[in-house]
């Protein structure tokens, strides 16, 4: 992975941190250069978009519609109409919760081909408070007919979902994190909508997670193998269509599942698995998430720690699920 | 030119308006009898907008293609009130997008003919409607995607005028004032009664086309009833170059029909089979199976 995909930080190990929107916005350039169809809009934010240089290379497929989420969406809709392909780019909590309507209606239910990018997603505002948290934005884009809904784990993943969505038909959103993480994809992984990706193979347990919190469902594979116990680990970047055949066989072929999302625990990734699970083949679950309250303040790594967020935390759950003592 | 020619190019435009006035008759019965049948509908607003509908698409004004709804290179409209999908669907078949025919299927179980259009059903609808609200920022996204494309096709979106209590009109306004959007023309179906009361009454909306120019339309009032005036402006545009237009149409709810004109129980009154007699009678045409 090179420097230019925004390394963040680099921990006392030596692994090298990314901000997954320093690849989704390459990945727009990339893709605006090759395809006249490509444009970008924009509610203000373009520098938490991170689409300056875009804006500077490619000015008349730039739109900033303003502090506009709701007309942001129905312009993007009519510029699909009008033939192009959008990429609307706001900050998730707002894009998401305000313009929900235009959402459902002019995306979903019209089938606009239009890309939705939820930037800082999940707690990555942390200290801002949970006006700017954006957890409920899973399980409400999820439940839309039509409407993809993905999220990225890594650089590599994320432009990969970019650059697939390109040949989409229909209306996906993509919830693009701040966060910092490290790669767990190698550089040209191939996205799949609607697939499951399996990092690590295992039949004692399955942990699934998406975003953030899929490099520390690896880490919590590690803390288990050390005592003996394999963990199958499953990227649900694909949260809508979702794979459910890797959900069936996780719960056929080992012994429960733990689910990890940095969103409320109701509705997600956690609430996808269960409704799948329960009217298939119901298996032991533990859900990790936000439990049905708003986040207090503190840094995005604060609030994660906090709800248990973390590879101790996942690696307890299954613990737990297992009936093991930790 | 010649005298001659003048009168004879009045002449011609008077049978047009004639014809017009004919054809919206047409859109205005078909609409009612589209909501005797379902039981539900918005007559009042399906009646303001007939003529507004009759110019656009039987007036050779919006450039469309029956034949190949998807033209690429077609105008745009977009019917941001929704609701008034029974002049809407009317106004639609007889421009030959799908046989009239089909209009007897409006609400029926599995229709293409939602209560609200479906553009994934219907062809020529462009966007789908219904919550208010939605029209102009989609129609604004046509329009710039015209631009982008270096392309000559119009957009036009006609809203309610209640509809404009609904704040994302203001903000597609303001992005359209911003990129000086000429190739987008906004018609206000101002009737005066919303689906409450009359619109005094509830959020007053004068001055309508103050509000308008203040956002940075060019804006002209008219009577939306008048074939002349709507042809003759939409012949002009844009009003101004660099500018989206605004045409405040003055109408009457119910026009044409004396018992719903001006009548807030007619926002989604239902005729009778006495009353659609009455309103063809009026109408000057007959009711049709």
């Amino acid at each position: 992975m090179s420097d230019a995909l925004g390394v963040v930080g680099t921990p006392s190990h030596e692994v090298k941190l990314y901000d997954c929107r320093d690849a989704y916005s390459l990945a727009l350039e990339a893709m605006a250069a090759a395809d006249e169809r490509v444009c970008a809009l924009v509610s203000d934010s373009v520098s938490s978009t991170k689409l300056k240089s875009f804006s500077q290379k490619f000015p008349e497929r730039f739109v900033n519609v303003g502090i506009a989420e709701q007309n942001l969406v129905g312009v993007a809709a009519g510029l699909a109409n009008g033939g192009m392909i959008p990429f609307a780019c706001a900050a998730s909590c707002f894009l998401t919760a305000r313009a929900m309507e235009q959402v459902k209606v002019d995306l979903g239910y019209s089938k606009s081909n239009v890309r939705l990018c939820g930037m800082s997603s999940g707690m990555a505002y942390g200290e801002l408070g949970p006006t700017h948290h954006s957890i409920e934005d899973l399980a409400w884009t999820r439940i839309i007919p039509n409407l993809a809904v993905v999220v990225p784990a890594d650089p590599a993943e994320t432009a990969a979902a970019m650059h697939y969505s390109l040949g989409h038909k229909g209306p996906m959103f993509l919830r693009i994190s701040r966060m910092p993480v490290r790669a767990v994809h190698a550089e040209g992984f191939e996205f799949t909508l609607g697939k499951a990706h399996t990092l690590r193979q295992g039949d004692d347990v399955t942990l699934m997670a998406n975003g953030v919190m899929v490099s520390r469902a690896l880490d919590a594979a590690d803390l288990l193998a050390k005592r003996g116990i394999h963990a199958r680990v499953l990227n649900m970047s694909s949260m809508s269509p979702m794979d459910v055949d890797a959900v069936l066989d996780a719960a056929r072929s080992t012994r429960g599942i733990v689910t990890a999302e940095e969103a409320l625990a109701a509705g997600g990734l956690g609430g996808a698995v269960a409704e799948i699970l329960a009217v298939n083949h119901p298996a032991p679950m533990r859900i990790l998430g936000v439990p049905g309250v708003f986040a207090p303040t503190g840094s995005a790594e604060f609030l994660l720690q906090h709800f248990g967020l973390t590879a101790a935390g996942i690696y307890n759950a299954a613990l737990d699920l297992l009936g093991e003592k930790g | 030119m010649t005298d001659g020619k003048l009168i004879d190019e009045r002449a011609s435009l008077q049978a047009k308006t004639r014809e017009l006035q004919r054809s919206a008759n047409e859109i205005r019965l078909s609409a009612m009898m589209m909501t005797h049948h379902s039981g539900l509908g918005h007559t009042g607003g399906d009646l303001s907008a007939s003529d507004i509908l009759a110019t656009l698409y039987l007036g050779n004004v919006l450039k469309v293609n029956p034949a190949e709804p998807d033209w690429p290179q077609r105008d745009r409209f977009v019917m941001s009130k929704g609701h008034c999908s029974g002049a809407f669907y009317s106004a639609l078949a007889f421009r030959g997008f799908f046989p009239h025919t089909m209009l007897g299927s409006f609400m029926d179980p599995l229709s293409m003919l939602n209560g609200h259009p479906d553009r994934n059903k219907l062809p020529g609808v462009e966007a789908n409607t219904g919550p208010l609200g939605h029209g102009l920022p989609i129609a604004v996204g046509c329009a710039l995607a015209a631009r982008m494309r270096g392309e000559s096709w119009r957009t036009f979106v006609l809203t309610g005028d209640g509809e404009l209590n609904e704040g994302s009109n203001w903000e597609a306004a303001m992005t359209a004032q911003q990129y000086g959007l000429d190739n987008l023309v906004v018609i206000v179906d101002r009737n005066r009664i919303q689906q409450g009361d009359f619109t005094d009454k509830i959020i007053r909306m004068d001055p309508m086309g103050a509000k308008w120019k203040a956002f940075g339309f060019a804006v002209v009032e008219l009577d939306g009833h008048d074939h002349e005036a709507l042809l003759s402006c939409f012949a002009s545009l844009p009003l101004e170059k660099g500018k989206p237009t605004c045409i405040v149409a003055n109408t009457i709810k119910g026009k044409g029909i004396s018992f719903a004109e001006n009548k807030p129980a007619w926002h989604h009154g239902v005729p009778t089979s006495d009353q659609l007699v009455q309103a063809a009678a009026e109408l000057g045409l007959e009711v049709t199976k």
